[in-house]
């Protein structure tokens, strides 16, 4: 059904390789093959636009994780497998939103991925977790924990981008700022 | 030990920033201390935990730009499963449709209103009093010809409205009157009526249907003579241009029509008749048609529907050759055309009124 949009649907094997290599031509077209199915699944199944863009970027997250945890197997097509994650996912969003009917209107086959999902939505809970304490640690303390952790800055160089003193002050800083952090997300 | 230093080790161990000899000396608090091994770990599972935070939320960043780039709108309504267009059409429309509805019921019921039909009475009903006025009426008339019976034994005629309607006009004191054939063929009663509004009964005397011409004859005993007619009959052509005029009762009342003679040929260049130019009506037929001496050119007859101002008139020499046509025993009185002319030199209003008594409205009826 894709075929009717005319959009080109990449090979399995190449999205594979391509999420190892963090292309983004490759994760563009991936995107695009197969949201139109979704869209489909979720339009006819009492949701909206919005619903299958959210549906559908979960699934291509929960693709993306496996394929970089390198636990994906090709023993099944892709297509299926991300309409198979969406369906599941948009189940439970109907059965939260007290949508169901009891039941769905199918267009593909799809495999049991109960197990993909319940990993993803823990991960997903964890990751939410951090979001939060982030958002609760404010700033200076945010900027100096992703430039620290995430962007793999020296010590001098946040000690020079926010007016420390000397090194070992920025340093007694971020070590505050990571005890509270550390705090903030186990509190939770 | 500080704990701030003992994160900063466990990091620059984690990260291999140490040297081997710092790296000997760690290696040995570990193995005293096995609280340090789990501090490791789960400093470790902290910041991947934090990094991941950043992947997902730059992968999501990817995603959310790659979608800017869809137009879901298009996609949408090619994947919708379309209701029939009915359907679409009442959905995109359903607010002027109704707009419209209210609208046609709302003019409906005022139509309904204001004609009276949203009582309840039945149309019929109209129908049925109209019908009953018009017995009424017609009781009151044979009750009002009844009583003239008996008071006065005659009849002024009948009071029933006639059929068809024209003019003519005296050719002698006695009785004789001429219209058109037209005007009283097809009727089986004529009443002619003056313009006081006597009604006389007639007999038609003769008719000429070539000429379109009949002559009628007053039977009513209340007739009395009206005196030598003040016109005479032209026996020569009239010329053309020659201002003329008729008199005749296109209504109730009797009324002059004024042209002028605009060809010496009638319709289709029927040599019989002339054209003239005069506003007619229907029961303008049987006229006179007098020029400005007072002189009988013609028998006013009909107009061309398509052009106008083309009327026709029979000739006057004709009118005189269908008189003379006359079988002498239909006639019971004596037929004697006024040949002096009193009407020559008067002024046209004057003519009317010396000539007004003499043209009758001819009242045609069947059954």
């Amino acid at each position: 059904m894709n075929n009717q949009f005319n959009v080109e649907i990449p090979a399995d094997s190449e999205v594979i390789i391509g999420i190892l290599n963090n292309s983004d031509s490759v994760l563009k077209k991936l995107y695009l093959a197969y949201f139109p199915m979704i869209l489909q699944l979720v339009l006819n199944n009492n949701g909206n636009e919005d619903d299958a863009k959210d549906i559908y970027q979960e699934a291509i997250i929960v693709l993306y994780n496996k394929v970089k945890r390198g636990d994906f197997e090709l023993s099944s097509k892709l297509k299926t497998f991300l309409y198979s994650v969406c369906r599941r996912l948009w189940l439970k969003r109907l059965k939260q939103l007290n949508r169901y009917g009891g039941d769905i209107k199918d267009f593909e086959e799809y495999l049991p991925v109960e197990d993909d999902v319940e990993k993803h939505h823990e991960r997903d809970m964890q990751l939410n977790k951090m979001a939060d304490a982030l958002k609760l640690l404010g700033e200076p303390c945010k900027t100096i924990m992703e430039d620290f952790y995430l962007n793999n800055r020296s010590m001098q160089e946040i000690c020079e981008r926010f007016g420390y003193t000397n090194a070992d002050n920025a340093k007694t800083q971020k070590y505050k700022c990571l005890q509270r952090l550390k705090k903030l997300f186990f509190q939770q | 030990m500080r704990d701030e230093q003992l994160l900063e080790m466990i990091e620059r161990y984690i990260n291999g920033e140490m040297t081997a000899d710092e790296r000997a000396k760690f290696d040995a608090m570990r193995a005293k201390d096995a609280s340090i091994n789990t501090k490791i770990s789960e400093h470790k599972q902290f910041v991947e935990m934090l990094r991941h935070y950043s992947e997902r939320l730059e992968l999501e960043n990817r995603l959310n730009a790659i979608h800017e780039e869809i137009d879901v709108h298009t996609l949408k309504e090619d994947l919708m499963e379309h209701p029939s267009w009915i359907v679409q059409l009442w959905r995109h429309h359903h607010s002027k449709i109704s707009v419209a509805a209210s609208i046609a019921i709302f003019a409906m019921l005022v139509t309904l209103f204001f004609t009276g039909n949203l009582t309840n009475q039945d149309p019929r009903f109209v129908q049925l009093k109209q019908e009953v006025d018009r017995v009424k009426v017609q009781q009151k008339r044979l009750g009002d010809k009844t009583d003239r019976i008996i008071s006065d034994g005659t009849s002024k005629g009948p009071a029933i409205s006639a059929k068809f309607r024209g003019t003519g006009f005296a050719l002698s004191g006695n009785g004789y009157i001429i219209t058109n054939f037209h005007v009283i063929s097809g009727g089986d009663s004529v009443y002619v009526q003056n313009a006081e509004g006597e009604s006389f009964h007639t007999k038609v005397v003769y008719t000429e249907p070539q000429y379109d011409v009949a002559i009628l004859q007053i039977t009513d005993t209340s007739f009395k003579n009206i005196g030598t007619v003040p016109y005479s009959f032209k026996k020569s052509k009239s010329d053309l241009g020659e201002d003329v005029y008729t008199l005749g009762y296109p209504s109730d009342d009797i009324s002059m029509g004024p042209g002028a003679l605009t060809a010496l040929t009638g319709f289709r260049g029927d040599t019989t008749e002339y054209q003239v130019s005069i506003p007619l009506n229907p029961g303008n037929s049987g006229g006179p048609l007098v020029d400005a001496n007072g002189n009988i050119i013609g028998v006013v007859n009909g107009k061309q529907t398509q052009a106008s101002g083309a009327a026709f008139a029979v000739k006057s020499n004709y009118l005189l050759k269908a008189i003379q046509n006359i079988p002498a025993d239909s006639l019971t009185k004596s037929l004697n055309l006024n040949t002096k002319n009193t009407l020559a030199g008067l002024s046209r209003p004057q003519q009317i009124k010396k000539m007004r008594n003499y043209v009758f409205m001819v009242k045609v009826y069947n059954q």
